[in-house]
């Protein structure tokens, strides 16, 4: 049979099933074939925190939306195009996210009396008409899946498990995927039982066949590749380029890197994959607690190592005392925050700019630290190494806020040359510095840095003792003098107020906008995405981007007078609103959202469009 | 390696600039002036060595050892110490802390420091009180101690340090005092010579908050019939006339001390503090009564276990060796690593 092949410019795919199901690797393979294509992609995992949630129920439901667009695209998409539901509480959960005419893939030998039960459903919404406004497409994809592996010698547990491989056979089908990508990852990822490589395979083929021969599937699609820039390019998630943006720092200043963290969702991944990368000379020690992980870093940091801690916002709040000293050390140290939503335990997989009020002042004393939030998944690489090179040439703890979204979200990576990477290079203090020519005063500055010399413990003549009691400027010696303590906190401000960061610019294409969107961290793509909305109608609308928290750009202030309004939407209660307000005494809009999701570029459409009525 | 060159280090090398500021009398001074005393024997640079401290009188210490040195914060000194052992081997790392730092606001990174086995020399001032915030029980105060916090009396039992470390896994145990310089020095020889966490109890008078705490085992009158001096390979026996000894009567979990005259010498106990069962040295440190009576000092116990720093540099080597481009060529390897696609 010749099937119809239809031409797209971007599709949104929702995989959704129990916990159990595989529903994330199925969208990293989809996500992977798609990305070989040549696409543009983004994706939003969205999986509980329980590792097996009772099977079959709504809190148990794990899902992995992909978009891909032959055009540049900003976010994973509002809503899907495709939902894949492995089970009644998959389509239950998903189907309020559905536009009407979407096309729905339900495995129908899930659809039993009692799973139906479960997640409340009377009658079977495939047998009424309450999905009438779909496109629903019944398959009964475990039975299936069994049925071609009945030759295979594999348990039929085993046999059940290959369900999501005839799935994503069937959609790579659909939508006209190269799939040679996923064989190889079969053939990795159960090397060691070839059985399984042969089932999984052959389920896949099955899916692939299935659309190929059955009538219910009429049209084939294809989405053209996107326009990128030349290159060789991976899809990578945040939490991997932020590990891989820490490796190069190691590299790039030639300088152990030392991580010392305590596992904690969603921040877990960048430990495990710098765990591997000991040939590096990365060091990883899962400490036995969030103050001991920070701790221990310091200590490398204090030997000369470039020190690492990652966690998440109830791990920063125990932190705090160590930030404290280490900001009292003049030692450099990166904490990285991938943020979740709070307070408390509060929604450990789900995102939020939680922590940015922590990051700013959550210490005791004046404490400045210095803040800075990579803006989309590749952007991590490039963050972590930004919060190195503060680290490292100011001599100072810096925070990066990551969050959820930008962790576990993924999007291609115009790989980097490692020559432009920026050169971290440090230089140990290895003389006296006093007059004398044999005294060492540990805290005597760079006047153009202000940071002071980093000697580390091996280096002869330069004994000396820190220590979280203030001290004298220069000597370093316990200090109660109260000039000397007003003269510190200043000093320490400054230092941090003072380094250098890159003006902030301004995206306005039309260059007549009176109305500009501020945001900072993970928020770039939605409003991105926003902003072209607005403009696709004709409106002018002005974007710019924090990546710089603290110090601010310099010319912000000035930024933000040049605008009749400045809209900040933030995934908390206004915590960026309230810094822009009280700095710059700019009205700003505050527009917030605390749903434990990204927002829609919708939502925010509107609400821009709202505002610029009001003009 | 080429021969250590002797340093020729004296105990002035250690002492620092700043003024010490202990309270007149405290038992601090005695231990510092041992230490100091002390390090040149190690012929260790001074700039290889490091102290590290958390929060209270002892953490003091830090500061009037012309060594590198870091006064931290309260309770932490183990975990930071971690770091900087861990990733320097080649540093002599020392930890100073007291029985409020180390037992209550720091216990959990003490007992993960023994457990791991990382190669800190851990000196534990006991004075069993707080002194920097004016004389508030401690958790190796007495039941029943009335202090400012406690004026009807500490509800609280104490922690035996030794029997904690013992059961955090600790490789080398031991306990001195203050004011016995020689077997303070001995005890430290032997923490300093051991491979992993060494542990070391150090009684020590508070003469403001606590005074007298551990006068039985200073008392010229009392101490030989109070304290049990541990040696290595030598029968257990104590008392000014050795009247009194160590037994493991057949049936008992634990050791108990007998009337030498009424026990037969093979009853009698022979240190070895290398025995690989904690159990023992566990049985040695539960001994003393609440009156101080039966208290041993020495090594408890000194065992052979892989630190935890030549395990991880073990695991950096292995990964390092099999290593052959720049380190620049490597990083770009690994950013190409997965699947990758190029658009031309």
């Amino acid at each position: 049979m010749t099937k119809q092949i239809r031409q797209l410019d971007r599709v949104v795919i929702r995989f959704a099933g129990d916990s159990g199901d595989g529903m994330q690797l199925t969208g990293d393979r989809f996500t992977s074939e798609t990305a070989q294509l040549g696409n543009d992609i983004s994706t939003l995992p969205n999986f509980p925190a329980e590792i097996r949630a009772p099977a079959g129920t709504l809190p148990g439901v794990s899902s992995f939306q992909v978009h891909f667009a032959d055009y540049d695209i900003l976010t994973p998409g509002d809503a899907p195009n495709v939902l894949v539901a492995m089970n009644p509480a998959a389509l239950k959960a998903n189907l309020a996210d559905l536009p009407r005419g979407a096309d729905i893939i339900v495995n129908t030998d899930e659809f039993t009396k009692r799973n139906l039960a479960k997640v409340g459903y009377q009658a079977s919404p495939l047998d009424d008409d309450s999905l009438a406004g779909y496109v629903v497409h019944p398959v009964a994809l475990t039975s299936m899946t069994v049925g071609a592996l009945a030759a295979f010698e594999v348990s039929k547990k085993d046999a059940e498990r290959s369900k999501n491989m005839f799935a994503l056979g069937l959609l790579s089908w659909m939508y006209s995927r190269p799939y040679e990508s996923t064989l190889r990852f079969l053939e990795r990822k159960f090397a060691a039982r070839p059985e399984l490589v042969a089932a999984n395979v052959a389920a896949f083929k099955a899916g692939w066949n299935f659309g190929e021969t059955t009538e219910d599937f009429a049209v084939r699609y294809e989405v053209k590749p996107a326009k990128m820039k030349p290159g060789t390019y991976r899809n990578i998630t945040g939490n991997a380029a932020l590990s891989l943006g820490l490796v190069a720092a190691g590299v790039r200043s030639g300088l152990p890197v030392f991580l010392g963290a305590y596992p904690i969702t969603p921040a877990s991944d960048i430990l495990h994959e710098l765990s591997k990368h000991k040939r590096f000379g990365v060091t990883t020690m899962q400490a036995e607690d969030e103050i001991a992980a920070v701790g221990a870093a310091l200590g490398a940091s204090y030997g000369g190592s470039l020190g690492v801690t990652t966690t998440s916002g109830p791990g920063v709040a125990l932190k705090s005392e160590t930030i404290s000293l280490a900001v009292a050390l003049e030692l450099p140290l990166v904490i990285v925050d991938v943020q979740r939503a709070g307070p408390s335990t509060g929604m450990p997989t789900k995102t939020e700019q939680a922590d940015l009020n922590m990051a700013l002042y959550g210490r005791h004393g004046e404490a400045p630290v210095a803040v800075i939030a990579p803006r989309s998944p590749s952007d991590c690489f490039f963050a972590a190494l930004e919060a190195a090179r503060i680290a490292l040439t100011y001599r100072t703890p810096v925070i990066l806020l990551s969050d959820n979204y930008v962790a576990n979200g993924s999007e291609p990576w115009l790989l980097p040359d490692v020559e432009s990477l920026p050169d971290l290079r440090v230089d140990f203090a290895t003389e006296p510095n006093g007059a004398d020519g044999t005294t060492f005063l540990p805290y005597l500055r760079d006047p153009e840095t202000l940071a002071r010399p980093w000697a580390i413990p091996g280096t002869a003549g330069l004994e000396h003792r820190i220590g979280g009691l203030e001290k004298a400027d220069k000597t370093g010696d316990i200090s109660y003098d109260p000039a000397n303590h007003d003269f510190m906190v200043r000093t320490r401000a400054a230092r941090i107020e003072t380094i250098p960061v890159p003006d902030i610019e301004v995206e306005d294409p039309d260059g007549d906008a009176r109305v500009l969107v501020l945001g900072w961290g993970s928020t770039y793509g939605p409003i991105g995405a926003a902003c072209r909305g607005v403009r696709q109608r004709g409106l002018s609308i002005a974007q710019a981007h924090l990546r710089h928290l603290a110090p601010m750009p310099a010319n912000l202030g000035e930024v933000l007078r040049s605008y009749d309004k400045v809209v900040i939407p933030e995934m908390n209660l206004g915590q960026l609103a309230h810094v822009i307000r009280a700095r710059y005494l700019v009205d700003a809009i505050s527009y917030n959202q605390v749903r434990g999701l990204p927002f829609t570029a919708a939502e925010l459409e509107t609400t821009l469009e709202e505002v610029l009525k009001n003009v | 390696m080429s021969e250590p060159v002797a340093l020729k280090l004296t105990a002035k090398d250690f002492k620092s600039d700043q003024e010490v500021r202990w309270c007149p009398g405290c038992g601090d001074y005695a231990i510092l002036a041992a230490i100091q005393q002390f390090m040149p024997e190690l012929n260790i640079p001074r700039e290889r060595t490091v102290f590290v401290s958390g929060i209270g009188c002892s953490s003091r210490f830090p500061y009037y050892m012309n060594t590198y040195g870091m006064h931290s914060i309260h309770g932490r000194a183990p975990a930071i110490a971690t770091g900087l052992s861990v990733s320097r081997p080649d540093l002599s790392v020392w930890v100073v802390t007291g029985d409020g730092d180390a037992l209550s606001i720091g216990g959990n990174h003490l007992i993960h420091a023994l457990r791991r086995n990382v190669n800190l020399k851990i000196l534990l001032f006991n004075n069993r009180i707080y002194g920097l915030t004016k004389g508030q029980y401690s958790p190796t105060s007495e039941v029943g101690k009335v202090t400012k916090s406690t004026p009807a009396g500490s509800a609280d039992a104490p922690f035996n340090p030794l029997s904690l470390a013992l059961g955090a896994e600790a490789s080398f145990v031991g306990r001195t005092i203050d004011s016995d310089r020689k077997h303070l020095q001995s005890v430290l020889r032997a923490a300093a010579e051991h491979e992993g966490s060494a542990f070391v109890e150090i009684y020590q008078n508070c003469n403001i908050f606590n005074d007298g705490a551990f006068e039985q085992l200073k008392d010229p009158a009392t101490r030989d019939d109070y304290l049990i001096r541990l040696e290595h390979g030598q029968p257990i026996t104590f008392g000014a006339d050795g009247q009194f000894c160590v037994v493991h009567p057949p049936g008992a979990f634990g050791l108990e001390v007998r009337e030498t005259s009424s026990v037969r010498p093979e009853e009698i106990v022979v240190h070895d503090a290398t025995v690989t069962d904690p159990a023992y040295a566990f049985a040695l440190s539960r001994l003393p009564g609440l009156d101080l009576r039966n208290t041993p000092i020495g090594v408890f116990r000194s065992v052979d276990r892989p630190s935890y720093d030549s395990v991880v540099q073990g695991q950096l080597a292995a990964a390092k060796a099999t290593v052959t481009e720049t380190p620049e060529q490597q990083l770009a390897g690994l950013l190409a690593s997965g699947d990758t696609w190029t658009i031309l």
